[in-house]
């Protein structure tokens, strides 16, 4: 681990072990400043990755990831916008860096993808010297070479005729492969880091099927590691190692991403499984909606965030917030008075029933009617396996 | 693929929609034409729920549209319970629309700002009555009732004060004040949160039972289609590759497209083994210029000469699933 290695120069630790820590963030916060109040848009995340392991990190829209992605990054935010905390990368904490040192990570130590690559694209620069850019700039490559590096990169995600695609403008090629120009960008100058932030959204299924394909086999080819910012738990599952489920600027739980999946443990992440419809799943199964919607930044209820809306709801949780505490096995944390599956879970649902709580009876309801009634009511997983 | 035929369509005195080789073109930049829909065939029966499916610019939306006769189709016929519609009048037409309303993908701008949420919801009546403004204020609130709004908080709010399920509620609300048959809901969660999305899709199913409705549903989520879907039909680049039931269409898909589009969804399943070396072949190609033949070839594992000198038609594989290939991955039943 080089945590707290002041003074550690990026080039000088060449290539640096694998499975060392790459980026610590602690009790990062982000607040905006609007005239109707504060907006807390990310409150004291904390969390550590290693080189080379892949992170998702999945919320609404709302929830802060993207805020978080961006803090991190120290990207543009806006005006009247409060950071606090430390996010450390490779020894130095980028929240505390001069703006000009920041330049040298950005593209070389870490780089992004956005969701919309027309607007990430400039759209008065080329193909070849977009991918370019940022090489030139930080390495002095003259002008042949960068032309030569940005056709193997092109070539490198699979561009078709990349030598004839070199001179044309973003707009005269199609999403994906726009996409893909922007990956090779963010490739050019061998990020260690590298931020995905939906990059897949705005593409059709069979494109976003490939892009994630793309970014998997960069990932593993050039031990990057890699944070991928969603809103789909179809994307993380099965493409990232770990996963951080976001709710009102928090991380609600936080897992190696098969545990997450099999071993549920906040009452949000259970709902959120519960209520999106899946192809192994005959049609008409009723969905398991979540009552009610995503709290308001500016009005945050009381307590817990989710509360409002959590079918294993108690008085506790109207108080107190839950902290982020390891739970079970190694690396599963939850923020949870009553987790999924706990014994303090379960009664508190039973507890929620008899008082005929409408969340919790819409759960039981929904539950009941695709499952045999012999199931007690804790329901593990939802029975969604 | 992407293939003509008829064989799936049912007895016309079964269906309440009845669409026949519909064909829609745009004028593009220059000489050019966007063939967007290329001679489909659909048929929808009362109370059914018909998904669309396919890749943005396959003319999904434009065949909905189409059924509203916005914009008329260039050529083919359109019935809706016995009428056709591509023959009446613009005042005749008008008559038959309350008949047919429309939801859309985004919510918020689809509704009229500066408007409140009572005035938005009963601006079809103000046109087709009631017009006794008690009796409209009734309806309103019935309807804000049954999507699931309290009419008292709602009534006098403007769009703005709602989140985006909330505004979709209310332009539920606005669709079905006027009794419709039939609902066509255009990528009507894609813009919502997945924790709101399966919200808006339980109310769609509670209103289609309790009102009756014939629902035509566009989505590209394929999941969400095969949870609503009745009929699923895939489209491709204007023309109808196979067409089943959900559950026998995702289990048996017959075409290589549908495979394609299959194996593309990302199962929110760890388990599911993803082969990340794997490129699915290739990009939509443009609707200006479409290949000859199959339209589906340029990106078909499959794709013989046969292909593209030939356009396939639909047939049946087995009972109520058609396919338009040469080549299909199941055997064709007879």
């Amino acid at each position: 681990m080089n945590v707290g290695v002041e003074g550690v120069d990026a080039s000088v630790a060449a290539k640096p072990m694998l499975g060392s820590e790459i980026l610590r963030v602690e009790d990062l916060r982000t607040s905006f400043f609007l005239p109707i109040g504060e907006l807390q848009a990310v409150r004291g995340v904390s969390f550590s990755l290693d080189r080379g392991r892949s992170l998702g990190i999945v919320g609404e829209s709302g929830s802060g990831k993207t805020v978080l992605a961006r803090s991190i990054m120290r990207l543009n935010l806006g005006v009247n916008v409060e950071i606090s905390g430390s996010a450390i990368f490779e020894g130095r904490d980028l929240l505390a860096l001069p703006r000009r040192e920041m330049r040298r990570i950005w593209g070389t130590g870490i780089a992004m993808i956005f969701q919309d690559p027309m607007t990430s694209l400039n759209p008065m620069v080329k193909v070849g010297r977009q991918v370019t850019e940022h090489l030139r700039k930080h390495t002095g490559v003259g002008r042949q070479e960068a032309k030569r590096t940005a056709l193997d990169l092109l070539n490198e995600v699979r561009i078709p005729e990349a030598e004839s695609r070199i001179d044309r403008f973003p707009h005269e090629l199609s999403g994906g492969m726009r996409q893909r120009v922007s990956i090779a960008s963010a490739l050019a100058c061998e990020p260690s880091l590298l931020f995905a932030d939906e990059p897949t959204t705005a593409l059709d299924v069979t494109v976003q099927h490939q892009i994630l394909n793309l970014l998997s086999r960069e990932q593993r080819q050039r031990d990057m590691t890699m944070v991928m910012v969603t809103h789909d738990l179809g994307v993380v599952a099965g493409r990232t190692d770990d996963t951080l489920v976001m709710y009102a600027g928090k991380v609600v739980e936080q897992a190696p991403t098969v545990e997450i999946f099999d071993d549920t443990r906040h009452p949000y992440t259970e709902a959120l499984m519960r209520s999106i419809p899946r192809t192994s799943q005959a049609s008409h199964t009723p969905l398991v909606a979540i009552t009610g919607r995503p709290p308001v930044a500016t009005h945050l209820p009381k307590g817990c965030a989710f509360s409002p809306r959590c079918p294993y709801v108690q008085p506790r949780c109207h108080e107190e917030d839950p902290v982020l505490v390891s739970s079970g096995s190694s690396g599963h944390s939850t923020a949870c008075w009553y987790p999924v599956g706990s014994d303090e879970g379960r009664e508190a649902f039973e507890r929620n029933l008899s008082d005929r709580l409408p969340q919790t009876l819409a759960v039981a309801e929904s539950i009941g009617a695709e499952q045999s009634p012999e199931v007690p009511a804790e329901f593990p997983n939802g029975g969604l396996a | 693929m992407a293939g003509s035929g008829k064989a799936h369509l049912r007895p016309a005195d079964e269906t309440l929609i009845q669409v026949e080789d519909l064909v829609v073109e745009f004028r593009a930049a220059g000489k050019n034409t966007v063939k967007a829909v290329s001679g489909i065939s659909l048929d929808v029966k009362a109370g059914e729920t018909l998904g669309l499916v396919g890749e943005s610019g396959c003319g999904k939306s434009t065949v909905a549209r189409s059924l509203i006769q916005l914009p008329p189709p260039k050529s083919g016929s359109v019935v809706l319970d016995g009428v056709e519609l591509t023959e009446l009048s613009e005042r005749q037409l008008r008559h038959h629309r309350p008949g047919l309303q429309m939801i859309f993908q985004d919510p918020i701008s689809s509704l009229n700002p500066r408007r409140r949420v009572a005035e938005i919801v009963a601006e079809p009546l103000r046109v087709w009555g009631p017009h006794d403004e008690k009796e409209q204020a009734e309806i309103v609130d019935r309807m804000l009732h049954a999507v699931g709004l309290d009419p008292e908080v709602a009534r006098d709010k403007r769009p703005h004060e709602f989140s985006g399920g909330q505004c979709q509620r209310i332009s539920i609300a606005r669709s079905l004040v006027l009794g419709p048959q039939v609902l066509i809901c255009d990528e009507p969660v894609s813009a919502l949160d997945v924790s709101v999305q399966a919200q808006i899709l339980n109310l769609l199913r509670d209103l289609k039972a309790e009102y009756g409705l014939t629902l035509v549903f566009i989505a590209h989520d394929l999941a969400v289609v095969k949870n609503v879907s009745d009929v699923v039909a895939v489209m491709y680049l204007g023309k109808l590759c196979e067409v089943a039931g959900p559950d026998d269409l995702y289990a048996n898909a017959a075409h290589p497209y549908t495979t394609l589009l299959l194996e593309s969804i990302p199962e929110p399943d760890p388990a599911v083994v993803i082969d990340v070396s794997m490129d699915q072949a290739g990009e939509i190609p443009s609707s200006i210029d479409p290949p000859s033949g199959c339209r589906f070839r340029t990106r078909c594992p499959q794709a013989s000469e046969r292909c593209a000198n030939e356009e396939p038609q639909m047939r049946e594989v087995s009972a109520g699933h058609y396919v338009a290939c040469h080549h299909p991955l199941v055997a064709v039943a007879g």
